[in-house]
């Protein structure tokens, strides 16, 4: 018999019960709650008398609708504010621990969740956000689910699940300098495809996954989603360990000992069996940048946007001619020749400290092109935000005519007051470049923080290598 | 929720792959606290010409005429013929929840997103998959047959067209069983309450700091 991959074992230890139709009760260690997701499964609730069945297994924070401006006035969007008031109310009735919006650990739900070691190795953790992928960088089993099943946990603490196929992306070698976390995952999706990972928990391993950060993880599975797996991972080593010591939620003592030795044993054997295994010689990466409207619509910055012309498959060619209408782009228009009009470096994919010391290190000493509207950074979280002001980073962009921004999603999804205007184009280090994500008429070009900032300083994107 | 046994029902074809839940429903439609009322916004930014916000009057708004769902033969629909990858992006309930309230009862698309897949079922919603060359089959009749209409049998597993052709879909048992009976699943997971109990009890003896308060 083969070994166990490392899904198996984050499956395995959670089962309460074997159903009858190939269907698993699993059981939930850490489930995250945010204000969009959440209220009619709290309504859910309160109409068939139920009661969460582990409270301390919560943890909630707005997020979505907040404003990255001033907040001492609260919310102006009557709609928004209903709705993270009836977060707040629902938290306080039922006893679950809330990061409130004035709170100074309130932060994106993907970005504080393993901030606070609320999320750690071993767990399986579920929210009502498909982002929730973020979280199997910890050697996790992590996946989004909808608000019935958030109405679920809440519930039983449980899901019915159905065990997914296993798949290993293998990012052998070394990437060059200048290539990042976001460019490799860029280019995971622009070889399996939106669709690629569709019944599939993805394990991301090789040379160049294992020489990332933590923070580095956590982009790569952020995006697990946009190549169809609910759920990526990454085996546990000294980096997650090493991450998890010492934060809030984590484990001290005796049972930090116990823990790390557990937390140990979560890789995948060495002669586990994948179902499917892709392998990306992480050499040939370069700075990736999105010129379509899905993350797989992706080219490397030395290249061109494609002709629909050249493509053989009659859907994916009406896809690729629609994408470029809506993006107002000429095929065979070289990336570099892409002019943008704001750019945003934030969202639970590229919010995290390092994310902000990316993009500094490239403006420091540059201001922002006048053709540029608006160049925005929002931290994932007010303990993201203080960091970087401590380290000064906040001044750096300030001083290149950036906005420093209040933590939350912002405008990566548009909830709050932060969106692009019909027409506009952005360069934006969030997650999905769908028609209208940013915006109505909105134009998004996915990259990385240092992408990101070099476009803002340039006015088009350029290759950072060389900038 | 709604069961689902047999349904025969108007088709409306939507030709394009990789739809996703921004466009099913868009963002400033999330901040409702309800579970009712995304019907009229369904697939807004391609439906109306304007900007939609939430709480406008949706029957004063410009259509756009070029869009599948606004044209009178489509009116009425019930299920939705869709390419591969429908639903894709975001976890969000809400565009299920837009599906059902807008009067589709099926969706039949050679494949959809897992999370969306799932939602479906909690919705009385059903998802059915097809091989690609069926599908595209479909699209064609559809398009070429006024007023062509879908028999879709849940518990057989099949859809069949005007012409008496029997489509045979596989769908997983527990799901089926769920969405034919139209079952509250919160209501039979905790028949086996005890089972989470003592799984609990182990759990704390094993993994003590998965539970700390």
């Amino acid at each position: 018999m083969s070994g166990k991959t490392l899904y198996d074992k984050l499956w395995d230890a959670h089962v309460v019960r074997q159903n009858d139709d190939g269907t698993a009760l699993l059981y939930i260690d850490r489930h995250l709650v945010h204000e969009v997701t959440s209220p009619q499964a709290f309504e859910g609730l309160r109409i068939a008398g139920r009661k969460p069945w582990r409270v301390d297994a919560n943890l909630a924070v707005a997020d979505h609708n907040v404003p990255t401006t001033d907040r001492s006035q609260g919310i102006a969007d009557p709609v928004s504010r209903l709705q993270v008031d009836t977060l707040d109310e629902n938290c306080r009735s039922f006893g679950i621990t809330e990061f409130d919006m004035n709170d100074p650990r309130q932060g994106i739900v993907h970005v504080i969740g393993p901030e606070q070691g609320a999320t750690l190795p071993g767990m399986t953790v579920v929210c009502g956000d498909s982002h929730t992928s973020t979280h199997g960088a910890m050697g996790a089993l992590a996946h989004g689910i909808g608000t019935s099943e958030v109405e679920h946990v809440l519930a039983t603490q449980t899901l019915v699940q159905r065990k997914s196929k296993s798949m290993l992306v293998s990012v052998d070698g070394a990437v060059g300098p200048g290539v990042t976390a976001k460019d490799i995952v860029l280019a995971v999706i622009g070889e399996i495809g939106t669709a690629g990972g569709t019944g599939y928990a993805i394990e991301f391993g090789g040379d160049a996954i294992r020489a990332l950060s933590m923070e580095g993880r956590m982009t790569v599975c952020n995006m697990a989603i946009e190549a169809g797996a609910r759920a990526g991972m990454v085996a546990v080593d000294d980096t997650t360990i090493d991450y998890v010591k010492g934060r809030p939620f984590a484990p001290t003592d005796k049972q930090w000992e116990q823990a790390v030795a557990y937390w140990r044993t979560l890789h995948s054997d060495a002669d586990a069996q994948f179902d499917r295994v892709v392998r990306i010689d992480a050499a040939s990466i370069e700075p990736q940048v999105t010129w379509g409207t899905s993350p797989e619509m992706v080219a490397p910055v030395s290249g061109q946007v494609p002709n629909p012309f050249k493509e053989s498959d009659p859907v994916r060619k009406s896809g690729m001619a629609r994408a470029l209408e809506y993006m107002a782009l000429e095929p065979e228009t070289p990336i570099t020749d892409i002019a943008v009009d704001k750019v945003f470096i934030g969202s639970c994919t590229n919010s995290r400290i390092e994310d902000l010391r990316a993009a500094a290190a490239v403006i420091k000493g540059r201001k922002k092109a006048d053709s540029v509207k608006l160049a925005m950074v929002v931290p994932g979280s007010g303990l993201v935000k203080r960091q970087a002001e401590q380290e000064g980073l906040d001044k750096v962009f300030t001083e290149a005519g950036f906005e420093w921004r209040e933590p939350g999603c912002s405008m990566c999804l548009a909830m709050n007051a932060d969106r692009l205007e019909p027409g506009e184009r952005c360069a934006s280090t969030s997650n999905r470049n769908f028609e209208g994500r940013q915006g109505q008429g909105g134009r998004t070009h996915l990259v990385s923080p240092a992408m990101a900032a070099a476009a803002a300083i340039s006015g088009h994107f350029v290759d950072v290598r060389t900038f | 929720m709604r069961a689902f046994k047999q349904h025969t029902g108007l088709v409306a074809p939507l030709d394009r792959a990789n739809v996703d839940t921004d466009a099913i429903i868009p963002k400033q439609f999330l901040k409702s606290i309800k579970r009712t009322g995304f019907g009229p916004n369904l697939f807004d930014e391609w439906r109306y010409l304007d900007h939609g916000e939430p709480g406008q009057d949706c029957s004063q708004r410009p259509l756009n005429p070029d869009f599948v769902l606004n044209r009178e033969r489509y009116h009425g629909a019930s299920v939705l013929l869709a390419r591969q990858n429908f639903g894709c992006g975001s976890s969000r309930e809400h565009a299920p929840w837009a599906l059902e309230d807008f009067g589709f009862r099926a969706i039949i698309a050679p494949s959809f997103a897992d999370i969306f897949y799932n939602n479906c079922f909690k919705n009385g919603l059903l998802p059915i998959v097809l091989a690609e060359d069926l599908v595209d089959r479909l699209f064609q009749e559809t398009e070429t047959t006024p007023g062509y209409e879908l028999q879709i049998d849940l518990p057989a597993q099949t859809v069949t067209t005007p012409s008496g052709e029997a489509l045979r879909f596989e769908i997983d048992a527990g799901s089926k069983h769920m969405l034919v009976e139209g079952l509250d699943e919160i209501g039979l997971t905790l028949q086996h309450a005890d089972d989470i109990q003592a799984y609990e009890q182990r759990r704390r003896q094993e993994a003590p700091w998965l539970f700390r308060a």
